[in-house]
């Protein structure tokens, strides 16, 4: 079944899944909406790792235990974040990336 | 030799042992144990110091029957290269043997007084402390090896003298004066220090047994430098100036009299019998080279002693403050000392000044401290600095009375106490090569009777003064120490210095020049019995006496008005055209750099602070504009 579908087009699904990740991260005037987008980004390069490692080199495995750690990492990484999120928020009382700034000059 | 003095470190260490035991530990032991200590300590190195001298002089001192100079111990402390190096070490010698004496006999006198005299003052731990520094500072400088060593010390004496001077440091008056006192001997330093660098650039060596050798004329840098001098004469002179200052030489005599801010003890020890007496001491121990290769210089001295010796007479005959007559007396003995050397040769019969110098000097150490402790015991006593607040107190201090007539006896010099003969070596050698100067000191000789007694009759005989409470004599630590000084006034005069302590080490034996013997007493009888007319019962002869010279007393009571001219040429000239645009150039040049580069710095950074604008999104944007552009440049750009 698989054998069936193009390469270029995991990798145009996997480019938009990076493309809305980008926009998401840069417009979102919310951290946990940034949060979900860099899940995102690093969905579509996980899917890109997979993707590759099947269509180029069958033989190997590396590709698909990079994938495995980026979803290892990428929930160890979500758990740090969120915890983080809510101290800033007890801070704060607002977790708008714009409104927390004073630390800055 | 060496080797039967390889102890004599120790004179110099207890001391800096004692003074680290009270500095540190002085706050938690009981006031009189620190005092205890800082005694204990001083009365080794006495011991020792009789013990050295004991050897030294009859014992093993003599090579051929010349006093050799022997180093007892020698310590590399700092090495730059092969011929740049300090070493630490202790010389021996008849003049620092000397010293020794002389130093540790006063300073434990001192100390024991001071128990006495210092008894409820809060810091009595602390003063025993800086006692212990200053006898060690002043012990490590006659004992220096090398002139920069001495130069440490020196230091450290000046050091220890400030903290001493500033005693009292809720005084405004004292704290004044400690200042004046440090600022101007430091300055005369940095004379010392060039003079230390000239000449040890000349000879190559700070060692004084190298700069010393017997006839060892300094050849190189003897042509002429500059000013018609040479460069050696040039360094001795500058050395001169150090040893001025701290001996308290006109010019750079104005802070000695304010000196007398500290405790009586201290005016004792440091500004009357050793630490002032460290510029002779200089000139003394460096006598060879100022002798042989630089008879300039020793004019120099010889004058600048002469002139100070007179000026100091004549300022003395006028003040009230018993400490401050004293101070200026000092001032005048020592000029008595430089003169001395400055009309000396070297060697034999040459060498007759350098002797009756040194002679001077330890005589002098003694009744000069009897001087000061025995004014000690009246102001503690009276309460009060100024005679005009005393009179008749032979009745309540018959010790102090006896004590300071004797002393002041010795210092008139009347045979046989020992002024006398010190002061008459000091006339002959005069005598015998300058005539200006001899008369000069034969006037001198008689002031110091006349202000002697002038003192001596005011404050114990004289009209009878009502006191708040009726003086007391002081109590037997005070008074023991008095006596004690009073017999060594009486009998040092008599020990044959000729034998011990001449230019060259060989013996010497002194005459008695009968002819001057008898003028100098004749004048210094007329001193005293002019003192007596004017002073012995109440009448108005001094006032009429004072009128009568009118400008010249009135000049003399304000010290010449030295201090005056200080003041004027450091805050009119000075500060007016020197250091005001000095001030205006560093603000408006070199800080007005520094603070326009921080401007600058500073403006720039807040026009482009906008660029870290702190949101995490702006970057994340930049950047991947960023990757995108570079995206593009490496797609379309640079195709390979």
């Amino acid at each position: 079944m698989i054998e069936n579908i193009p390469l270029s087009h995991i990798i145009v699904v996997s480019s938009i899944m990076f493309f809305i990740g980008i926009y998401g991260f840069i417009t979102r005037k919310n951290l946990f909406t940034m949060l979900m987008s860099t899940e995102l980004i690093l969905n579509a390069a996980a899917l890109n790792l997979v993707a590759f490692n099947k269509y180029l080199f069958p033989q190997n495995i590396q590709g698909h235990f990079f994938a495995l750690f980026i979803i290892g990492i990428a929930a160890a990484e979500a758990s740090v974040a969120i915890a983080i999120i809510i101290a800033i928020y007890r801070n704060f009382r607002n977790i708008d990336p714009e409104k927390i700034n004073d630390m800055k000059y | 030799m060496a080797e039967h003095f390889s102890y004599t470190y120790l004179i110099v260490i207890i001391p800096l042992i004692s003074f680290l035991i009270t500095g540190l530990f002085g706050g938690k032991m009981k006031p009189i144990v620190s005092g205890l200590i800082g005694t204990t300590g001083l009365f080794i190195s006495f011991g020792l110091s009789l013990c050295t001298a004991y050897k030294y002089f009859f014992l093993y001192g003599k090579t051929d029957e010349i006093f050799q100079k022997i180093v007892a111990t020698d310590y590399l402390w700092l090495r730059f290269s092969d011929t740049l190096h300090v070493n630490l070490g202790v010389l021996i010698d008849p003049i620092s043997v000397m010293m020794l004496i002389v130093i540790t006999t006063v300073s434990l006198m001192v100390h024991i007084y001071s128990i006495g005299y210092m008894k409820g003052e809060t810091g009595f731990a602390r003063f025993f402390a800086f006692l212990s520094l200053f006898s060690f500072s002043m012990l490590g400088l006659v004992v220096a090896t090398n002139i920069f060593q001495m130069y440490i010390f020196w230091e450290l004496v000046g050091v220890s003298s400030y903290l001493l001077i500033g005693y009292y440091y809720e005084k405004p008056s004292a704290v004044a004066a400690s200042k004046k006192a440090f600022i101007v001997t430091r300055f005369a330093d940095l004379g010392f220090l060039i003079g230390i660098l000239l000449l040890s650039f000349t000879t190559g060596t700070f060692d004084f047994i190298t700069l010393t050798e017997n006839n060892a004329a300094i050849t190189q840098g003897s042509g002429i430098a500059f000013m018609g001098l040479s460069t050696i004469t040039w360094s001795l002179i500058f050395i001169f100036m150090g040893g001025a200052g701290k001996s308290a030489m006109f010019p750079l005599h104005i802070w000695l009299p304010d000196a007398m801010e500290g405790p009586t003890p201290v005016s004792a020890l440091i500004h009357a019998a050793t630490m002032v007496v460290a510029g002779v001491y200089l000139v003394a121990r460096l006598f060879p080279v100022y002798a042989i290769s630089a008879p300039v210089a020793l004019e120099v001295v010889g004058y600048v002693g002469g002139f100070t010796s007179l000026f100091a007479a004549v300022i003395a005959c006028t003040q009230i403050d018993i400490k401050r007559i004293l101070a200026f007396s000092t001032m005048s003995q020592i000029g008595y000392m430089m003169l001395a050397l400055g009309v000396s040769g070297y060697g034999a019969e040459e060498g007759l000044g350098y002797l009756a110098s040194m002679f001077h000097l330890f005589t002098h150490a003694m009744f000069k401290a009897l001087l000061f402790l025995g004014a000690g015991a009246v102001i503690h006593a009276v309460h009060s600095n100024n005679f005009t607040d005393m009179g008749n107190l032979k009745k309540y201090l018959p010790v102090t009375h006896w004590t300071f007539l004797i002393a002041c006896l010795a210092i008139a010099g009347i045979p046989p106490f020992a002024g006398f003969f010190s002061k008459d070596e000091i006339l002959v050698a005069a005598y015998q090569h300058n005539k200006l100067l001899f008369f000069v000191e034969y006037a001198v000789a008689g002031l110091t009777a006349f202000y002697m007694f002038r003192l001596y009759f005011s404050v114990f005989h004289g009209k009878e003064t009502h006191y708040h409470h009726t003086p007391h004599e002081a109590p037997y630590v005070m008074t023991i120490p008095l006596m004690l000084l009073a017999l060594a006034s009486m009998t040092v005069g008599l020990i044959p210095f000729g034998e011990f302590v001449t230019s060259d080490g060989a013996e010497l034996e002194l005459h008695t020049h009968w002819s001057i013997a008898i003028a100098s007493v004749a004048i210094a009888v007329v001193g005293i019995v002019t003192a007596l007319v004017f002073y012995r019962k109440e009448n108005n002869l001094p006032e009429k006496i004072a009128i009568s010279f009118g400008g010249l007393f009135k000049a003399a009571y304000h010290k010449f008005y030295i201090d005056e001219l200080y003041l004027f040429i450091t805050k009119k000239i000075i500060f007016n055209n020197v250091s005001t645009p000095i001030a205006w150039f560093d603000r408006n040049v070199v800080d007005a750099t520094m603070n326009g580069i921080a401007y600058v710095t500073n403006y720039t950074s807040e026009k482009i602070k906008g660029l870290q604008s702190g949101q995490i999104q702006h970057y994340a944007y930049i950047f991947v504009s960023g990757v995108f552009v570079l995206a593009l440049i490496f797609l379309y750009l640079m195709k390979y």
